[in-house]
């Protein structure tokens, strides 16, 4: 849009015509104060705290809502302003209640901030108080009337960001009140968006409310563990009998993908990590019941037994099964451990989507995949199967802002009405199941498109659908489990063709980190086969065994059988996910690294207590490929990190963990016979990367950023800029595969974890906010059934 | 709930005299405290159906607006000015008398249900102060002797 010129305070300025006389203000520094004006939602006007004069204007103007023009004179200080100022709060103030002393809000209440800087000392009212008790609406959301001041910002985000519509306002002028939905209570999606956009105290949580103070708090940027979106959620922590404890989850550090948002999982759900639960000694079975032992006893016990099977049995009868929530640090140093320790590629996770088809069908295409940053500003967005609002809370909000703000086109294409058809240009609701015939029609097989017809959803307009797509530029392209194998590969070779960026939609917080950096009984890191030559084997010291390893479920039969005699599980709860029969792994010597007694914990020989991703250091690669660093924030007393168990188990078992962890300097294999280039002579090619990227080799073999210097050296798609990472940046990593071999992506192996908003797997079940939601909501549902 | 004939045929007219569903909300609203005396909540229910909005949304206009309710009220609504032209030609007292008269308050109804007394901002008549309307008619110029009149006649059709 053309340029306007203005004149603010006697400064000259040039913004894009349109821009709000607040914003154009805000980009020259100028503040002007403001309760209603929220950036991104619609515009209100009630406040009345942000006047300022513009010249040859009678009266004076809201600059939240008068858009610049050129030649603008205006004036942000003046008697009359600041007058006009006082007078404003002075009405907000009429019947607030000045409770700041207990208010959760005290001391990062905008309304104190506001008051001490525009406000006047004195108040001439001096009618009582028109007093309302505290309501509790749900069981995250708390309204204490008397302190809001009415500016709509809860309303909107609710209505607009959200598309949940569950507050209103009632009455009108001194009788306004904000309202839930149900009269005296609310049915939501429970997110807390409207608590945390509240500037005042009147909405507050049933997780934080009464706690603490603000400033008795540490703040820790770090990343979600829940859901794959990666969203970044400012912990808040303070001292406590078994260490840190986290007392507030919110995202007042807006620097993240996330933006705003935050859904209940990422703002509530952290208070997993303070229940009285968690395994706080490592165990040791005894007879059938476990025992407290020390951490010397319980790692000798493991290693001396592992050794003892890798003796008598050979390394086929030992197996790994790694977790979707532990980092990538964690997750290639176990497939590391596995392959070069145990000498097996028996090894898997929990499979949440098909990485492996995805990466073989993008082929070693850059630019491929989109961003969590990508879903919000495409201009056109395909979205085939998953329920975003459910499983990926943060994506469904991207798309829904997008289509709000920057009006994309989206198209959704599911088998169930699913609640994002509400923003869609186009939706197509086909025959349930049919997500993979729609994608192998997309790629060109006009006879699969068949199977997705319904009576309401034609052949034609399936054709059509395709038709529209094809013209459609920058598209991005989202797709859910749904797909896999083959429908992945036509899904992307229809897309590739036009330019089109992909998203491949998985479960959990490190579901793709758990895939790239190689949880697989058949692929190394970065998806590149076994057998294959790749730079693993090159790079490391010791052998990687040569033909692929047992898969999950395998594994669980060779254990049956009496085949597999050990077992490794962390940070994963196959029993449950799998509903495997506990007896199945009654023969073998399990091993299981956890929080809680979970399903498998509690049938394993040997349990550790484990530290969870806010308690430790490492990153994360959200299932669009974007990369964050964990923080750590929380501390529980008697808990170790994953990190730390596995390199002391490698070591008791008598292994270099040199080779394992490039700490120290040696351990790597040293390049022999080159002449020329960077890697010549006989250099150390980890210290030649280091000294490359202006890095320091690490000191200890527990420091996870030694095992991330190697990830980001070897894994494809992974050297991406350390210090954006540092800085708290997401780094987006291409998926780039080391050789052109198709990764097997064994689609049967993919379970969806099926989770709703207020579910996460294991994990949430020991999360008493989403316990007491999900209580709440079913025994509405109950009672509406039963009438 | 279904609406009566006579409502519906007036929706299906009346939605097509506005650009936006919505728009026909507050039309609706009065047509339907009319027949029913007050807008139900089933009423608010179909409405916010009919016009893609959520029952909440029609709760926020009906709370906004003091002429509709969610509740029904006496037979006879008699709404008294008591806004400065009345007031200045003796609301209060018509007011007052209203009160004594009918032995209720402001905003209450009579144990039989016949009359509701509320007071209300300037109705447009101040040329003929002070003023009050009941349901939709008019009485001017009052004096107490003419409000005696006018609930004592109601009461005699009602006992008729
Ligand atoms: S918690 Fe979220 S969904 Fe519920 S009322 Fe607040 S903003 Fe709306
Ligand atoms: S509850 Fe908070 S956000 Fe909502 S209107 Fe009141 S002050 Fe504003
Ligand atoms: S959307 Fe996902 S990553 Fe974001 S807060 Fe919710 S669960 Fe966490
Ligand atoms: S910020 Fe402008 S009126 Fe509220
Ligand atoms: S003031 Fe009573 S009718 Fe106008």
């Amino acid at each position: 849009m053309a340029d306007v010129t203005l004149t603010v305070d006697g400064k000259k300025l040039t913004v894009p015509a349109g821009t709000l006389l607040i914003e154009a203000c805000k980009s020259t520094g100028i503040e002007i104060p403001s309760f209603c004006y929220y950036p991104g939602l619609s515009l209100q006007g009630a406040c009345r705290m942000c006047l300022v004069e513009v010249e040859k204007m009678p009266k004076l103007q809201t600059a939240c809502t008068t858009p610049v023009a050129e030649g603008m004179v205006v004036t942000t200080e003046s008697d009359k302003i600041k007058q006009a100022r006082k007078a404003m709060l002075e009405l907000v103030l009429a019947n607030h209640p000045l409770d700041c002393p207990v208010c959760d809000a005290g001391g990062e209440c905008e309304l104190q901030d506001m008051t001490f800087k525009y406000g006047a000392a004195e108040s001439k009212f001096m009618d009582l108080k028109n007093h309302r008790d505290e309501q509790q609406w749900s069981p995250v959301v708390y309204f204490d009337r008397p302190r809001c001041i009415l500016c709509y910002r809860c309303i909107r985000v609710c209505g607009e960001g959200m598309d949940v519509w569950a507050l209103g306002i009632q009455n009108r002028n001194v009788g306004s009140v904000i309202a839930p939905n149900k009269e005296d209570h609310l049915e939501c999606e429970e997110c807390g968006m409207c608590i945390d956009i509240c500037p005042v105290g009147a909405l507050t949580s049933g997780a934080y409310r009464y706690k603490t103070r603000p400033w008795e708090m540490k703040h820790v940027g770090t990343v979600c563990t829940h859901c794959g979106d990666g969203c970044k959620t400012t912990l808040g922590v303070r001292r406590a009998d078994t260490g840190m404890e986290i007392v507030r989850g919110d995202n007042r550090d807006k620097s993240g993908i996330n933006g705003d948002f935050l859904c209940i999982k990422g703002r509530y759900a952290f208070d997993f990590a303070n229940s009285s639960d968690r395994i706080q000694q490592p165990l040791i079975k005894h007879e059938g019941k476990f025992v407290a032992a020390t951490w010397e006893q319980a790692l000798d016990r493991i290693a001396s037994k592992f050794k003892q099977v890798l003796a008598s049995d050979g390394p086929t009868a030992v197996g790994v099964i790694g977790s979707n929530r532990t980092s990538n640090e964690e997750n290639y140093l176990l497939q590391k451990f596995a392959r070069l320790v145990l000498g097996t590629n028996n090894i898997d996770h929990h499979r949440t989507a098909d990485f492996p088809a995805f990466a073989s069908a993008l082929a070693g295409n850059a630019n491929a995949t989109a961003s969590m940053r990508d879903v919000f500003d495409a201009p056109a967005i395909l979205l085939i199967g998953n329920n975003p609002t459910d499983q990926h809370p943060l994506l469904a909000w991207q798309i829904r802002t997008n289509v709000r703000l920057h009006r994309a086109k989206l198209y959704v294409v599911n088998s169930y009405p699913i609640k994002l058809r509400r923003q869609a240009a186009a939706f197509a609701q086909i025959a349930s199941g049919s997500e993979g015939s729609v994608a192998q029609f997309l790629g060109g097989n006009d006879a699969a498109g068949d199977a997705a017809v319904t009576p309401q959803f034609s052949r034609e307009a399936l054709s059509q659908l395709r038709d529209e797509l094809k013209n459609e530029k920058d598209l991005v392209v989202i797709f859910g489990s749904e797909l896999r194998g083959n429908d992945v590969t036509a899904l992307v070779n229809f897309g590739l063709a036009q330019g089109a960026k992909f998203i491949c939609l998985g479960d959990y917080a490190n579901s793709r980190g758990a895939a790239d950096m190689g949880l697989y009984p058949d692929m190394l890191p970065g998806y590149a086969p076994v057998a294959s030559a790749t730079s693993f084997h090159e790079d490391w010291v010791d052998e990687i065994p040569k033909s692929p390893g047992l898969d999950l479920l395998q594994m669980v039969d060779a254990a049956k059988e009496g085949k597999l005699k050990a077992l490794y599980v962390v940070g994963s709860n196959p029993i449950a996910r799998y509903n495997v029969d506990p007896f199945a792994l009654s023969k073998a010597f399990v091993v299981v690294q956890d929080m809680f007694l979970t399903e498998t914990a509690s049938i394993a020989d040997v349990v550790l207590p484990i530290a969870n991703a806010y308690e430790k250091g490492g990153t994360f690669t959200n299932t669009c490929g974007d990369v964050q660093m964990l923080k750590k924030a929380g501390e529980f007393a008697g808990v170790r990190n994953d990190f730390e168990c596995i390199v002391r188990i490698a070591d008791r078992m008598g292994y270099d963990v040199h080779k394992l962890v490039p700490f120290g300097g040696g351990g790597t294999r040293a390049d022999m016979g080159q002449s020329r280039g960077a890697q010549s002579g006989e250099a150390d090619r980890h210290a030649v990367w280091l000294a490359e990227h202006n890095l320091e080799p690490k000191m200890s073999p527990y420091d996870p950023t030694a095992m991330l210097d190697e990830i980001q050296r070897l894994v494809p798609g992974y050297d991406i800029s350390r210090l954006g990472l540092l800085s708290g940046h997401d780094e987006h990593t291409q998926l780039v595969q080391i050789t052109g071999a198709t990764g097997s992506g064994h689609p049967e192996l993919v379970l969806p974890s099926n989770d709703t908003l207020f579910t996460s797997g294991t994990l949430g079940r020991y999360s008493p906010t989403l316990n007491s939601v999900m209580e709440r909501y079913s025994t509405t549902a109950a009672q509406v059934a039963g009438d | 709930m279904k609406f009566s004939d006579q409502l519906e045929q007036r929706f299906a007219t009346m939605v097509t005299h506005y650009p936006t569903k919505r728009s026909v909300l507050v039309p609706m609203l009065l047509y339907i405290q009319d027949e029913l005396g007050a807008v139900t909540d089933e009423a608010i229910h179909e409405i916010a159906q009919r016009t893609e909005l959520t029952d909440l949304e029609v709760r926020n206009v009906i709370s906004y607006y003091s002429m509709l309710r969610t509740r029904p009220v006496g037979k006879y609504n008699l709404q008294v000015c008591t806004n400065v032209s009345c007031l200045l030609r003796g609301a209060d007292d018509i007011f007052e008398h209203c009160k004594k008269k009918l032995g209720i308050g402001n905003k209450e109804s009579t144990p039989d249900g016949l009359f509701h007394l509320e007071e209300v901002e300037c109705i447009g008549a101040c040329s003929w102060a002070p003023a009050l309307m009941m349901n939709y008619e008019f009485h001017e110029n009052l004096t107490p002797a003419k409000i005696d009149e006018l609930i004592d006649g109601l009461k005699k059709k009602e006992e008729q």
